[in-house]
């Protein structure tokens, strides 16, 4: 008897709910605006993991889901850089990152 | 020519309007001019109009069958079965070849007097491009071949009526005045109006021929009483046009325009309009006998009234309108028992004598500046003689004393009412008859009789004044002689103008000695309270003894206040109370209210509105979980799709 | 009719004519305004000319333009004129090329008020020639943005602030024509399903509409009465129109009055009446009685309130009665008289608020109490006043009086009694006119106004062509009537064999 231990795509799946999740949570809860950026990177990536995985299973051929991998890579950089930055010019402005103090949009 | 003018009578009143155009376009600046334009096209319409007027005369065919010609002014519906058709036309009878001709003589005599009387005023031209605007809206009115037609000439007589009463604008009376003349014949309209549309809508036209006609056998279209009601309705137009009690209030009033316009809107020839439009409509009245009852009494009752005025009044020009109004019953009184030819009569002789009259007002006015209170003038008969005279003409012919016009008319009213068995209203006319010589012949020992006043300088006015008034004595002198009963029948008013069949009034001659008793009882009353009693102390001994009566008598019996009383509060109020339900139940409540609902749902939902991101965050994390969910297990297909992607 | 497509040039010029102005510089104040007034003249000129060239014995729909826009819809570029639409598109352009004339002395951003004016005049002149429903509402929501942007910037603050009177008149128009854009969805998608291909042009939308049930005709017909309805002031929903008037210019006020609120009257009679016939039966004694509640209602509203333009505003909240109630007719008289109506109280409505514009530009006030003796110090003024007043109290000899004749005839015979109240209406109208009259231009001169100028120059205008159709059309009214009527007889011929059941009430 031989225990073959396959990696199929439902452990793909599972890996990136759980990253999504994690993700989430940390997007909803905290309260550093850094870590919530950091968050929404995990999330991202749980995204990507999903396109390379089901790309891979369903449809071994072509190459779309790498591909928009990539692009979300690509994406979540410039989107880190802005988000970066308007941290920063907030900071500036209110020596604070934390983002219950952030809900000047209401008015 | 006389053929021409019977086929061109449409000229005569296009004539006047056409001067009034040119006046106002063009010739306004320079004053003479406009009113040589308007006299020339005036005297040529009243040339016309005598022609055509001869025409009918000498032909006894058009007085049971007059001559129409009329074109197609708008139609509505399928053209071979409209719904409605509006003709225009003339409609030329003895009736109303005798108003063209009255109409134009005395607006033509009026124009030339108005020379004279309105030198020097800034609004000469315009004054006569009114007087021609009026003059040729007159002239529509009586020409009419259709009823709509005149209602239209009927609402712009009374338009200039309201221009002319408020022509001096800068008067807050005369202002007033105008407005309450055109209001109160504006309810009047309300009546006839109502009138017109139900003689339409029942019989479907117009057309004065056509709708007699069918009106003869009116058993087909409706019943006795529709039709009564639709007389009624009919006859407020006169009671407002024609100042009937309790409409009259607006006339008196009217005064306040220059005294031409009295004198030819007034007297001669707008008020007259009323009484014009029942005759014309006999063959309406002549049906429901309850109608021809209610024209009667108002008419009676009227003259009575505006008499029982007209006898302490101290305004001259008021005391003639009360006496226009009197005046104006008795020719309804005629219409009310039946006689056409009376009214018709009475209205020929009534348009000079009281023309003649206000024009007489107006050079008194002239001359002593607008001082318009009878009893601070006196002995004026000595520096005006020719007004003077001319005047007591005018005086002796509304009083009644032969063989001046107002006599003869008067007479055939009289004897009309006693003939066709209205003894009251015989009597009411008879009382009037007296009163009227003693109120005018009070007038007249007043103004012209008795001491100068010292702080006057009368003078006689110019020729272009007195002229008229000659002319005008001149007609009111012999305007009755072709009426009267021994005037040879071919050329006898009553052999032209009636109504159903021409009868030959026998003279009745204790009817018509009783009315020259009347009225030389009145003129001698007149004539020993304010002639031979130079201190008048008896005048005003019964004054005061009846002092109730004169005070109520002095102020029109209040109906004036009344009116005021209605207008300010019932429909002031009536207004002030829909204006604040709008602005605050309709607008403030309704409105706003709902306005103000659709507010308190946005505030509420404001609340939701955090301004913190991680919220929205987690509500649209929420949304789309719930979205997921519901399509998992409502939609199977798409809960594949949902979960993993694979088909 | 193929050729040259004339009814597409009269929408366009005035389009053309705004174009044109973004390329003027802004403060060249004058060349703006002679710009926009060849636009509108351009139109004017036109659409006389279709007024008189159209064939009145053939009747139907002439000068017909028809491109297909979108298939799938049904939806086409389909403009056509018939008797009734023709008066209104004059109308319009009478209107429009007075208007800018009486705005002449507009010189806070002229640019901006003759671009979005000529606008405004090409949405409404849209809606009248429009034979195609989506396009008729295209072009009536076209015609309220101008409007609001207008009486924002350029409005007047008086009872209530301009912002409150341009909100009031956005959103009504807006409340109004969504109720009709439902009423609207519904009836396209029912006549998909009739015709079994979309359409959205009158003809056939109305030959869809007649197949339909009692019961959904009288809803739908509910829904459209309540959009038009508030458009043409029908009582009770009549509150936006002297606040709107009294907060907009002048130029505003005169098309809003004059032609805008007709649309509401025009698409009762050519859409709503047309295509529902037995909802109209059933809602017409409504009609009725909602016509005569507002003659009477906003009459007494203009004798107690004491603005001029809240006067004019509330009469012509009262003159629109009268179209209500001749609607309600639903026979041929009524329906001449109620277009007739709206002609005449368009060129009314229009001649009196630019009088009332002079006025207060001259004054400063609108406030009656503060005016008099106007008729010494402007003469002109005052004939323009009493002119438009008495036409507005439908003296004959002036447009006015003949149709509300023909209404009276009319509604007196198919309503008797409520007929009879709403005509007792001319003598408030008399009072309420005569009034506002006397004490704005008579009686004593005051001496503050002595410095005034009358009216003059390109000041005249308004006056010399709307007073010269006052006059004509009055005078010779089969000029209008022969042209409504022949819109009218086909229309009411087409509904006739469906009212038989009623045929009166």
């Amino acid at each position: 008897m031989q225990l073959t231990l396959s990696v199929s795509l439902t452990h793909y799946l599972v890996l990136s709910a759980i990253l999504f999740g994690i993700g989430l949570f940390g997007v909803l809860v905290k309260k550093n605006a850094i870590s919530v950026l950091i968050c929404i990177e995990l999330m991202l990536n749980a995204v990507n993991i999903n396109f390379i995985a089901i790309s891979k299973y369903v449809t071994p051929g072509d190459f779309i889901g790498q591909i928009f991998a990539i692009f979300v890579i690509t994406v979540a950089a410039a989107e880190v850089g802005i988000g970066l930055a308007i941290i920063i010019a907030i900071y500036r402005n209110r020596l604070s990152v934390n983002l219950d103090e952030f809900d000047w949009l209401k008015w | 020519m006389v053929e021409f003018a019977m086929q061109h009578a449409w000229l005569v009143p296009l004539l006047p309007a056409l001067s009034f155009v040119i006046i106002v376009l063009l010739t306004r600046p320079w004053q003479k001019l406009s009113a040589l334009v308007s006299i020339a096209c005036m005297v040529s319409s009243c040339v016309i109009a005598t022609l055509a007027a001869y025409g009918i005369f000498t032909n006894h065919e058009f007085t049971e069958k007059p001559l129409v010609y009329a074109a197609r002014w708008f139609s509505l519906g399928l053209p071979g079965a409209p719904d409605l058709v509006v003709n225009v036309g003339v409609q030329l009878d003895p009736t109303s070849a005798m108003m063209i001709f009255m109409v134009s003589l005395v607006a033509s005599l009026i124009q030339i007097y108005s020379v004279g009387y309105m030198e020097g005023d800034p609004g000469f031209s315009v004054f006569f491009s009114y007087l021609s605007l009026f003059a040729s809206s007159m002239l529509l009115l009586v020409i009419s071949s259709n009823l709509l037609q005149m209602f239209v000439a009927w609402e712009l007589v009374g338009l200039c009526s309201y221009l002319l009463i408020g022509f001096y604008t800068h008067k807050i009376s005369a202002r007033e005045a105008a407005k309450k003349a055109f209001v109160t014949c504006r309810v009047a309209d309300f009546g006839l109006l109502l009138g017109l549309l139900s003689l339409q809508i029942v019989f479907g036209t117009l057309d004065m021929v056509e709708l007699s006609e069918k009106i003869h056998h009116f058993q087909e279209y409706t019943t006795a009483g529709v039709l009564t009601l639709i007389a009624v309705l009919v006859f407020i137009g006169p009671i407002g046009k024609s100042g009937q009690f309790p409409l009259h209030v607006w006339l008196p009033d009217a005064m306040e325009g220059p005294t031409p316009v009295s004198a030819l809107i007034h007297a001669a020839t707008m008020v007259v309009a009323g009484v014009y439009l029942v005759g014309r409509t006999m063959f309406l009245f002549s049906q429901v006998p309850a109608a021809m009852e209610l024209v009667a009494v108002t008419g009676a009752f009227t003259a009575l009234f505006a008499a029982s005025i007209a006898l302490t009044q101290r305004e001259i020009k008021r005391i003639l309108a009360y006496s226009t109004v009197s005046q104006l019953g008795y020719m309804m009184l005629a219409l009310g028992v039946g006689s056409l030819t009376a009214s018709m009569f009475h209205l020929w002789t009534h348009a000079f004598f009281k023309a003649l009259m206000f024009l007489g007002a107006g050079s008194v006015l002239h001359a002593l500046h607008h001082k318009a209170d009878v009893w601070e003038m006196g002995g004026l008969i000595k520096k005006m003689p020719v007004t003077g005279w001319t005047f007591v003409i005018g005086g002796l012919a509304i009083a009644g004393i032969p063989p001046f016009a107002g006599f003869w008319s008067k007479d055939e009213i009289l004897s009309m009412a006693f003939n066709s068995g209205h003894y009251v209203l015989f009597a009411m006319g008879a009382i009037t008859a007296f009163m009227t010589a003693f109120y005018m012949w009070r007038l007249i020992f007043l103004a012209f009789f008795g001491d100068e006043k010292p702080e006057n300088h009368p003078h006689e006015s110019p020729v272009f004044m007195t002229a008229p008034l000659v002319v005008l004595a001149f007609l009111a002198t012999v305007g009755g002689l072709v009426g009267t009963p021994w005037t040879p029948w071919d050329i006898n008013w009553a052999n032209w103008i009636w109504f159903h069949e021409a009868h030959h009034a026998e003279p009745n001659y204790m009817v018509m000695l009783g009315s020259v008793i009347l009225a030389g009882a009145g003129i001698f009353l007149a004539y020993q309270l304010y002639y031979v009693d130079k201190a008048r102390a008896k005048a005003h001994a019964l004054a005061d003894k009846y002092r109730a009566l004169h005070t109520l008598s002095y102020n029109k019996f209040y109906i004036d206040e009344i009116y005021l009383w209605f207008n300010h509060s019932i429909v002031d109020g009536a207004a002030k109370l829909f204006f604040l339900f709008d602005i605050y139940i309709v607008d403030g409540i309704i409105i706003n209210g709902i306005a103000a609902v659709t507010r308190l749902f946005g505030e509420g939902a404001r609340i939701s509105q955090t301004g913190r991101l991680q919220n929205y965050a987690l509500v649209f994390f929420l949304g789309v979980l719930a979205v997921a969910v519901i399509l998992a297990f409502t939609n199977p297909s798409s809960a594949g799709l949902m979960l993993g992607g694979v088909k | 009719m193929s050729g040259f497509p004339v009814l597409t040039t009269i929408l366009l010029a005035p389009v053309a004519a705004a174009l044109l102005m973004v390329f003027i510089p802004r403060d060249e104040g004058k060349l703006i305004k002679c710009v926009a007034a060849v636009g509108t003249f351009v139109s004017l000129a036109l659409s006389l000319y279709v007024y008189f060239a159209y064939d009145q014995a053939l009747g139907g729909l002439q000068f017909v333009e028809k491109i297909p826009w979108i298939e799938d819809l049904g939806v086409s570029y389909f403009m056509a004129v018939d008797g009734i639409s023709l008066p209104m598109l004059l109308l319009t352009n009478l209107i429009g090329f007075a208007a800018i004339f009486a705005s002449w002395n507009v010189n806070n951003r002229p640019r901006e008020f003759f671009i979005l004016f000529c606008v405004l005049v090409t949405g409404v002149m849209g809606t009248f020639i429009a034979h195609d429903l989506f396009i008729f509402l295209l072009f009536y929501e076209v015609v309220v943005i101008p409007i609001y942007i207008m009486v924002i910037i350029w409005g007047s603050t008086k009872r209530v602030t301009k912002e409150y009177a341009a909100m009031k008149l956005t959103i009504y128009l807006l409340i109004g024509s969504a109720f009709l854009l439902v009423g609207v969805i519904a009836l396209f998608m029912k006549s998909v399903g009739i015709l079994g291909a979309p359409d959205m042009s009158f003809t056939a939308l109305a030959e869809a509409g007649r197949q339909l049930g009692r019961f959904d005709q009288i809803w739908l017909f509910g829904l459209m009465l309540f959009g038009f309805g508030s458009l043409i002031s029908m009582w009770p929903f009549h509150s936006w129109s002297p606040d709107g008037y009294a907060g907009a210019p002048t130029a505003v006020s005169m098309i809003h009055a004059g032609v805008l609120k007709k649309i509401g009257g025009y698409g009762l009679i050519k859409i709503a009446l047309v295509t529902l016939p037995i909802g109209a039966q059933f809602w017409a004694p409504y009609m009725a009685v909602l016509g005569v509640a507002g003659v009477a209602y906003a009459a007494f509203g203009a004798l107690a309130v004491k603005d001029l333009k809240y006067v004019v505003g509330y009469s012509s909240v009262s003159h629109m009665g009268y179209v209500m109630l001749a609607i309600a007719c639903l026979n041929v008289i009524g329906i001449n008289g109620a277009v007739a109506n709206m002609f005449g109280h368009g060129v009314m409505a229009a001649l009196f608020f630019s009088t009332i514009g002079f006025i207060y530009e001259k004054t400063h006030t609108r406030w009656i109490p503060d005016l008099g003796g106007l008729a010494r110090q402007t003469p002109r003024l005052a004939v323009a006043f009493m002119l438009a007043g008495m036409a507005s109290l439908g003296l004959p000899g002036l447009v006015t009086f003949m149709p509300e004749f023909t209404i009276f005839i009319g509604s007196f015979q198919v309503y008797g009694g409520l007929a009879v109240a709403g005509i007792a209406g001319i003598i408030l109208t008399a009072l309420y006119v005569l009034r506002a009259g006397a004490n704005t231009l008579f009686g004593p001169p005051r001496p503050e106004y002595d410095h005034l100028v009358d009216i003059r120059g390109p000041e005249l205008v308004p006056l010399v062509v709307l007073g010269t159709v006052l006059l004509a059309g009055g005078l010779l009214p089969s000029l209008l009537f022969d042209m409504i009527n022949s819109g009218a007889v086909p229309l009411m011929a087409q509904i006739q064999d469906v009212l038989q059941i009623g045929g009166k009430f």
